[in-house]
């Protein structure tokens, strides 16, 4: 437990061959599945079924199945959409941010934390769909030259995020293929069965470890990871802006953005630290996900939970300091009101309980960590109901003032979300080596030449 | 072997400071055609080859700029030009609001173009047939060795030498690396003409499904299956039986206010007219009058038109009588008719009528002016000058 700060820790414990590497990652996908997985497998496939029912119901009666009224039009569809969204964004920071800023212990945990980005927008995506009640109409979001000669609103928060969502998940998904290239190659390399030889062959495009392509490659890494960095900020900036742009006490709000943003780097390293404390378990990866990437994962959350809580302040201070008094109303209303006990669990989930994390033996424990990182989870899911009904349910005129009771369908999508996100990250884990081999080497001890250059 | 043509030589190397300082001699000894082969990037590598920095940037500069200026462009002309609409009380060019979409255009379109730009035109992929996939030697390298290759068609080459290179560098394995013989293709092979048969019947086939089948399948009716009366059809609700309903008596239809003196000689109280004759409504008037009143009363209201001789001839409007009426007078005619003229109710609005009286005025003005009133008109003022 004595750990020496002052010094840059090694990216992998002990030191292992290049070719031990490979062959640690790239175990899950040479192996069949065993027990445990099929068994994991079921479990996530089952959820998912749950929403694919509570979907194809959706569909089939209208948005009248779900728990909403008047005046609580947006409630579980929203925040879930913003829950996921959010969950997203620590991989883009993972992989973009920490590159840009050279931490080095970031090759560990970055390709998984970009698929999770992925699977999470995948998931987010869903819900602004469903939620228009007619979802096959989605294309009309897109501007098309059409026969009524009519362009979507861009000026519209809500056009925003079509644009920033779907650029989001394409950069992502670009940016995070274009990592594996290099592993592909080596897959392709490594494998014996024919079938996947293929499979591999035409993912890496014929990939051949050159330096006169790594060259490029470098710095076409460096352009994504610069654009990724922006496109990061401005996707949840934008998710915020869709009630911040609205005239609702409680939501037009100009610490909205950045609010947003700490609050989606919270959820999503609270998620990523969930899902690699498994992940390094079963898949044996604790030399390579070491107990320090998540000691310092846990520093992030205990900033960003730290910056979400002055911003719960910061939004009563404004309230009271404003003299606006619906803003005042809206604010103890959310303290007090009806909804106290969805306030209470997330101000505690996502203010009190991160506090831990100032000791160190929270940091690295790892039984006590995963409690507070599913509360954290917990938190954020609240924070975004929170902010999305409490706004809601008391309108301008008390004569509409409602209460919303979610459905079971509402529970249905949302469990079914979590069913489609973890069949992915289980699909991935087997079929896609979980930890970015061609990084990892790059940073192994005695991967790059000594500082005088060689014997010369 | 004699057949088959050498492609070049390749050696492995067990560090990555061997391989810096291997590259750098072959650097040195003057090949260009060559390659280094390490499965991460070595730091250090691109100064033993001599490599500019990538120039890659570029591509993502012109791309990244052409996608904002695109976008906003297009914002500008959708909101602005093509359909413009106030939303919100912004301006039709509401910069601010377009930030966010520009932004994300010019990083969706930077991002693409240049990893499309780097694996296409700066790596040439996909390569799969390129020879040194699966050898030995690719497997090496993508795995812990790092290997350099000299291609045999480099000027310098000469396949002793380098193999003497190669040995001075302590290079292992060394190996030679041969063009994969490739099967002449022939296009009239069975199977490839089976093949194109096939997927052309699968493409016309999906084709043909998609656009007369799918696209037509309505996904749920029940919006159009809701209970509703057609206006034609039978009503069981109504003691009548009509789907239809009247309107309640006296209902005014929006637009249209019935008049009031309908039918009579004159009207009973004198009207005046509601516009002021503005160079506007003259015009509305000139057109509403060259479209409805000229075709019998000609087109400066002489009654000489065309369909002089087939009808009772048309009075001219510049007659006493007309000259002396009142504007109502007027007004009274072109709603009741008069003799054979029929109402022009349906034809003119209210507005209509009314400028159509002004213009009739201004042509009384113009046929029948005193000389005082054509010296006023022709003196030398501000307005006459201007023209």
């Amino acid at each position: 437990m004595n750990i020496d700060y002052s010094q840059e820790m090694p990216v992998i414990e002990s030191r292992i061959s290049l070719a031990e590497i490979d062959r640690l990652i790239s175990r899950p996908l040479d192996e069949k599945p065993d027990k445990k997985f099929l068994i994991a497998l079921s479990i996530t496939l089952t959820l998912l079924l749950v929403g694919v029912i509570s979907i194809s119901y959706l569909f089939l009666y209208g948005t009248g199945v779900w728990g909403l009224n008047q005046p609580v039009g947006w409630a579980f569809d929203i925040t879930n959409f913003v829950f996921w969204v959010g969950i997203g964004h620590a991989g883009t920071l993972i992989s973009a941010v920490l590159y840009l800023l050279r931490q080095k212990w970031r090759t560990g945990i970055a390709r998984f934390a970009e698929a999770m980005t992925i699977f999470a927008v995948m998931c987010a995506g869903i819900f602004p769909i469903i939620h228009t009640g007619r979802p096959w109409l989605a294309g009309y979001l897109t501007p098309y030259p059409n026969q009524h000669g009519l362009w979507v609103n861009f000026t519209s928060p809500l056009v925003w995020d079509v644009f920033a969502v779907s650029t989001y998940f394409t950069v992502s998904l670009v940016f995070w293929y274009v990592g594996l290239i290099p592993d592909f190659g080596l897959l392709r390399d490594r494998t014996a069965s024919k079938l996947k030889k293929t499979i591999y062959s035409i993912f890496s495009l014929g990939w051949r470890n050159s330096h006169r392509n790594w060259n490029h490659y470098e710095k076409a890494y460096m352009l994504l990871a610069g654009f990724a960095t922006p496109l990061v900020l401005s996707v949840h900036t934008i998710v915020s802006f869709d009630f911040a742009v609205s005239i609702i006490p409680g939501w037009h709000s100009t610490i909205f953005p950045p609010y947003f943003v700490a609050g989606a780097i919270f959820s999503g390293f609270a998620m990523v630290v969930t899902v690699l404390i498994f992940v390094r378990k079963v898949f044996d990866l604790q030399h390579i996900i070491t107990l320090n990437h998540l000691d310092k994962m846990n520093k992030i959350i205990l900033v960003t939970g730290s910056m979400v809580g002055y911003a719960y302040a910061m939004e009563f201070f404004i309230a009271w300091y404003s003299g606006n008094p619906f803003e005042q109303f809206i604010f103890i209303n959310r303290a007090f009101g009806p909804y106290a006990w969805a306030y209470w669990i997330m101000v505690s989930c996502n203010v009190f309980i991160p506090q831990l994390f100032w000791f160190k033996k929270v940091r690295r424990t790892i039984p006590v960590m995963l409690i507070i990182v599913i509360l954290v989870n917990v938190g954020m899911w609240f924070e975004r109901f929170v902010i999305t009904v409490t706004s809601l349910h008391r309108d301008f005129l008390p004569s509409s003032w409602g209460y919303f009771v979610p459905s079971v369908f509402d529970l249905g999508t949302l469990i079914g979300s979590f069913g489609l996100f973890f069949t992915l990250v289980l699909l991935f884990t087997k079929t896609l080596p979980v930890v970015a081999i061609s990084e990892i080497k790059a940073v192994a001890e005695g991967a790059q030449p000594s500082h005088n250059g060689g014997k010369h | 072997m004699s057949e088959r043509k050498l492609y070049g030589l390749t050696a492995l190397f067990q560090t990555p400071d061997e391989i810096v300082h291997a590259a750098k001699k072959v650097q040195d000894s003057g090949y260009k055609k060559y390659d280094v082969h390490t499965p991460y990037p070595v730091h250090g590598m691109d100064a033993a080859m001599k490599l500019k920095p990538s120039n890659l940037g570029y591509v993502t500069l012109i791309f990244g700029l052409s996608g904002a200026a695109f976008a906003l462009l297009f914002m500008y002309w959708a909101m602005s030009k093509d359909y413009p609409m106030i939303i919100g009380g912004k301006p039709f060019f509401a910069l601010p609001a377009f930030i966010p979409i520009t932004f994300e255009i010019t990083v969706l379109l930077a991002t693409l173009a240049t990893v499309i730009g780097m694996l296409t035109f700066y790596f040439k992929f996909p390569n799969n047939s390129q020879p040194l996939h699966d050898t030995p030697y690719m497997k090496a390298v993508s795995s812990d060795k790092y290997g350099i290759c000299i291609e045999a068609d480099d000027e310098l080459f000469d396949l002793e030498k380098v193999k003497h290179l190669f040995k001075e560098l302590n290079g292992q394995n060394v190996s030679d690396i041969y063009f994969p013989v490739t099967e002449p293709f022939k296009i009239f092979e069975p199977k490839f003409l089976i093949l194109l048969a096939v997927v052309g019947m699968l493409t016309s086939g999906a084709t043909y499904v998609t656009l007369n089948k799918l696209l037509y399948i309505t996904p749920f009716t029940w919006l159009m299956d809701q209970d509703k009366v057609a206006a034609q059809s039978r009503s069981v609700f109504y003691a009548d039986g009509f789907g239809m309903r009247k309107p309640v008596d006296g209902t005014v239809a929006r637009g249209f206010i019935p008049y009031e003196y309908k039918g009579l000689a004159a009207p009973v109280v004198p009207l005046s007219n509601p516009l002021l004759p503005t160079a506007q409504i003259l015009q509305l008037g000139r057109k509403r009058f060259l479209t409805f009143c000229s075709p019998c009363h000609g087109n400066f209201g002489d009654g000489d038109s065309r369909l002089r001789g087939q009808f009772p001839n048309p009075p001219s409007l510049h007659s006493e009588k007309v000259r002396g009426w009142q504007d109502g007078n007027i007004y009274h005619v072109i709603v009741n008719g008069q003799n054979v003229m029929p109402s022009y109710s349906s034809q003119l609005s209210r507005d209509d009528r009314w400028a159509v009286i002004h213009y009739i005025r201004a042509l009384q003005k113009a046929k029948n002016a005193s000389p005082s009133e054509i010296l006023e008109a022709k003196k030398e003022t501000p307005s006459n000058a201007a023209k």
